[in-house]
């Protein structure tokens, strides 16, 4: 539905060429402008968190950037993101979506929060997984160290205050700013308003495909295409390949696999990243980049640019300069080895097919080392809370 | 239904495209199928499914390859006037052979043992020009209109060869070679022995064509020989021309109200009398050069590609006038009405993504709109692996066009090692398309004595059929995958999901110092300068700070002594397993 309405203008408007890219350039700029008013979002509510934990002294020991304003311009000026504008590309699109969804969830904007959430999946299946970071967002906020560095300072004051009386005081003061309660009123508001979008979008798209078979037509064309992997045209992922060689039998069963891994890190990494709603988001969404059926330059820009929110606390990342060098390798080499098997015929197959691998594995070792490097923060900052509450005992 | 089996490419410049033959019988190279079937609609393709699997098996050739949905199509408004029973498949790359041959001559009542079949020497047929073999079958019950009750089956055998040119002896002084003389024993190294007990009637039949006509008779009036008017009049012996060794025994000649020019003419011979002791041996041998050329059809059509790299490309099918208009429409051409229409069907397999969009029309060189020339057109896009793509269009020209041209624009796809053919490197082929001037009518007309009954073959050129003429058949490369490493492709791409799994769980899973026990182990563990000279560096590397080794502890120590007495203990297991399965 999106897609026609999106054809429309750009018929419209072909005479004039700049203006063809129109919706795709005022897509990457609202993405740019929502990526910095979440980052900003997110600085000052962990500013808070730290506060109320009373590690200030961390936050001012080195120089804190301005995440928001870093992502943004990260966002804005990556490669990948002009080279998916100028393609006329529908991943801004997408993009736009999936950040509206976050930066609703952030501020529990829940009306907008399902809009996006409900355009993004539409648009492409894989943000569905997004789901439980966003309930995560808006039951516990935005994100914060690990909970029992909260429950410990609790524990803390209240060992402090010999006498009742202030000890429900100091608690009926925490309540409102205690960050580890999860509120289910702002989830179901956004369940209600997701049901509600859902219905729209189901409706309108009914009506509009009626004549060409209806909804079961055009979930199978849209969302089956995407599962079962129909065509067989080389891009930067690595299973047009795979699905060229496989043979027949297997096919199935490889298809599961391949979307099972997406679906089986759902689990673990909110067990673990449950605190960081907004980096289990990241992290889905640099996994099902890297893992879906016909990934794209678009998703990938869509997570450098989120990788700037945490430029803070992923500071201490490991092969950071490698994985810059890699990704500027990486794109630099796989159109020349596109041009040299499809259009000069000197090539073959595996030299784009090596450098898709070499693509798969620098996402694999930043979504790796980011996770390692976010939990490392962690343990950093309970080692801090803990000699503080040493401290604070002795 | 009809079928053939063609090898070879009909030249329509040199060959002729406007005469009954060459519409009816210039088949595309490969095999061609289509059948109009008279059951319901869901019922169709599984009869089209039976029929290419039997004609497959009778023919000894791979007709059964027409039986997926990606390889045949249907029509609206082709050559054959259907209501939707229509099925159409053609194999560009199927090469014919004497074991297609043989089942064919098997449906003959003689087989090739007698009469005229006994004349296919199968050497001198594969060694032609062009040779292709068709059946046509109808059922009457279909037709509602048919003379014959039953079924009516008709066979025809298309042989374009070049006689011997060894007895081109005499040159003449306007330097023009003689035509090369020929006999049937020449041809096929054999005669004709009698006819086919089982055959009603076995007759030989020898055309001259309109354009040697009118060059015999300019060439009498040259010579001035006075005497009858026109050739045939049996005075055969005064022909200028040529000499038959075997007098016809019937001559017919065009009934033509169309052209101004002279008529074709007809011999027959009857094969009756003929036997094993009174061979039939025609033979024509030429006198003097003369210099004529076929009927053509209104335009010649040709169809190309353009573009370059495998990833998208460009078919043209480019018409250039021929001389027919000049005589035929000189009536006609001053009008601006004057329409000629062309009708092209063709089919592309489903992995030329053909964007039908980028359909351009060029009339005389200039880009024209399409609704100027496009009457009508009747797309059905291919599906991906399961159906091809149809194209149908009605153009029309104006009458004085010298030459027009149309092109499309495809994308090429990508296809599963399993579906590319043995020899993948040479490339896919794309159909002919058929092109028809349904303005034009390929009969032709002759005078006959009523006493004899109507022959088989007259009533054949009588028949009213549009001029059709078929285009090359274009060769695609497409690009291949590797085809020597699927175990290998498989084996990476799983490894690299392995490595994601394994790495992102393993961190995962990590708990609060634990990373530092292993490092402070593995650290103890080491001896000596060089060893920790590189756990410094590597630990500079990570950026944590490097702890000087501590010395064992008893644990690990006992670990590790476990360890090696497991190892030996796997070890001894394995030799004694080894030595004793033996």
């Amino acid at each position: 539905m999106v897609l026609h309405c999106y054809s429309h203008f750009l018929a419209h408007s072909l005479p004039k060429e700049l203006k063809g890219n129109l919706i795709i350039f005022c897509a990457d700029v609202a993405s740019a402008m929502f990526i910095r008013a979440t980052g900003r979002n997110l600085q000052i509510a962990y500013g808070q968190s730290l506060k109320f934990l009373d590690l200030v002294k961390l936050s001012e020991k080195s120089d804190i950037l301005p995440s928001g304003d870093i992502a943004a311009l990260v966002y804005l000026w990556n490669p990948f993101t002009i080279v998916a504008c100028v393609g006329l590309s529908t991943s801004p699109v997408e993009n736009l979506a999936i950040i509206l969804s976050l930066y609703g969830a952030c501020r529990r904007i829940a009306p907008l929060a399902a809009f996006g959430w409900v355009m993004a999946t539409h648009l492409s299946l894989y943000p569905v997984i997004l789901i439980i970071p966003m309930i995560l967002l808006l039951g516990y906020g935005p994100d914060t160290p690990p909970r029992k560095l909260f429950l410990q300072r609790k524990y803390v004051e209240v060992g402090d205050t010999p006498s009742n009386d202030r000890c429900q005081q100091g608690e009926a003061v925490d309540q409102p700013e205690l960050p580890y309660v999860f509120s289910w009123r702002p989830v179901i508001h956004f369940l209600f308003w997701t049901s509600l979008w859902l219905v729209y979008v189901l409706v309108l798209c009914g009506v509009s495909v009626k004549q060409y078979g209806g909804l079961w037509e055009l979930f199978k064309r849209t969302y089956g295409f995407m599962l079962t992997v129909q065509d067989l045209s080389p891009n930067m992922g690595v299973l047009w390949y795979f699905f060229a060689e496989v043979f027949d039998f297997f096919r199935n069963f490889f298809l599961i696999v391949f979307h099972g891994n997406i679906l089986f890190m759902i689990l673990p990494l909110a067990i673990r990243l449950k605190h960081r709603p907004f980096f289990l988001a990241f992290v889905y969404i640099v996994i099902s980049s890297m893992l879906k059926s016909y990934p794209s330059v678009g998703d990938s820009a869509l997570y450098l640019g989120l990788l700037g929110l945490f430029v803070n606390e992923l500071a201490d990342m490991k092969f950071s300069f490698f994985l810059f060098c890699g990704y500027i390798g990486v794109s630099l080499l796989s159109p020349v080895m596109h041009n040299l098997w499809i259009w000069r015929g000197t090539g073959n197959a595996n030299f784009y097919f090596a450098t898709a691998m070499a693509y798969a594995c620098l996402q694999i070792i930043l979504v790796v080392e980011s996770v390692s490097a976010m939990l490392n923060h962690d343990r950093k900052l309970r080692k801090l809370s803990a000699t503080k509450v040493l401290d604070g005992k002795t | 239904m009809e079928l053939s089996f063609t090898q070879g490419r009909w030249n329509y410049d040199r060959w002729g495209g406007f005469d009954p033959i060459s519409s009816s019988n210039a088949k595309p190279p490969g095999v061609e199928l289509w059948a109009v079937f008279d059951v319901p609609k869901d019922q169709v393709d599984a009869s089209w499914k039976n029929l290419t699997h039997t004609l497959s098996g009778l023919f000894c050739a791979s007709i059964n390859f027409l039986e997926s949905s990606t390889t045949y199509s249907t029509h609206e408004w082709g050559f054959h006037p259907s209501s939707g029973g229509l099925r159409y498949g053609t194999l560009p790359r199927e090469a014919v052979c004497t074991e297609n041959l043989t089942p064919w001559l098997k449906l003959l009542p003689c087989r090739d043992k007698a009469g005229l079949s006994a004349l296919l020497d199968r050497p001198s047929i594969y060694r032609g020009f062009y040779h292709s073999q068709r059946l046509h079958l109808t059922s009457s019950e279909f037709h509602s209109s048919g003379v014959e009750s039953g079924i009516v089956l008709e066979q025809a055998l298309t042989v374009v060869l070049q006689p011997n040119s060894h007895k081109m002896s005499k040159t003449f002084s306007s330097e023009t070679k003689l035509q090369p003389s020929w006999s049937l024993s020449s041809i096929f190294g054999r005669k004709v022995t009698g006819r086919c007990i089982l055959a009603k009637t076995s007759n030989v039949y020898l055309q001259l064509e309109r354009g040697l006509v009118t060059g015999l008779e300019n060439l009498q009036k040259d010579n001035m020989i006075t005497g009858p008017d026109h050739v045939g009049s049996g005075g055969l012996k005064d022909n200028p021309g040529f000499e038959l060794s075997v007098r016809p025994d019937k001559m017919f000649k065009e009934v033509n109200s169309l052209h101004g020019k002279s008529s074709s003419i007809l011999y027959e011979y009857s094969i009756e009398r003929y036997s094993v002791f009174e061979p039939f041996d025609l033979g024509l041998t030429w006198k003097f050069p003369v210099v004529w050329s076929c009927p053509r059809a209104p335009l010649h059509s040709s169809r190309f590609l353009m573009g370059s790299g495998n990833q998208r490309g460009t078919i043209a099918i480019s018409f250039t006038s021929t001389d027919l208009e000049e005589g035929f429409l000189s009536a006609n051409i001053g009008e601006e009405s004057c329409k000629l229409q062309a009708d092209i069907f063709q089919v592309v397999p489903w992995y030329i993504k053909a964007y039908y969009h980028t359909l351009r029309v060029f009339v005389d060189g200039q880009p024209e709109a399409i609704t100027n020339v496009v009457e009508k057109m009747h797309v059905s896009p291919s599906e991906d692996k399961e159906s091809p793509g149809v194209m149908e269009l009605v153009l029309k020209f104006p009458c004085a066009v010298k030459s027009a041209a149309l092109t499309l624009e495809f994308d090429k796809g990508f296809l599963h090692i399993d579906e590319y053919p043995p020899d993948a490197n040479q490339g896919f082929d794309i159909p002919s398309a058929v092109i028809i001037f349904p303005n034009f009518q390929t009969s032709m007309h002759y005078l006959e004595d009523n006493s004899s009954n109507k022959s088989p073959m007259l009533s054949k050129f009588q028949e009213k059929s549009p001029v059709l003429s078929y285009t090359e058949v274009l060769l695609v490369p497409l690009t291949t995958p590797d085809f020597s490493m699927p175990y290998n492709v498989i084996t990476i791409t799983c490894t690299v999901f392995a490595l994601y799994f394994g790495s992102l769980l393993n961190v995962l899973r990590r708990r609060v110092g634990e990373e530092e026990r292993i490092l402070k182990n593995s650290a103890s563990k080491k001896a000596g300068r060089l060893p920790q000279l590189l756990s410094r560096l590597s630990a500079k590397l990570r950026g944590k700070e490097w702890e000087p080794p501590q010395s064992p502890s008893t644990s690990s120590s006992f670990i590790s002594s476990k360890l090696i007495l497991k190892v030996f203990i796997v070890a001894g297991v394995a030799v004694f397993w080894q030595y004793y399965s033996e």
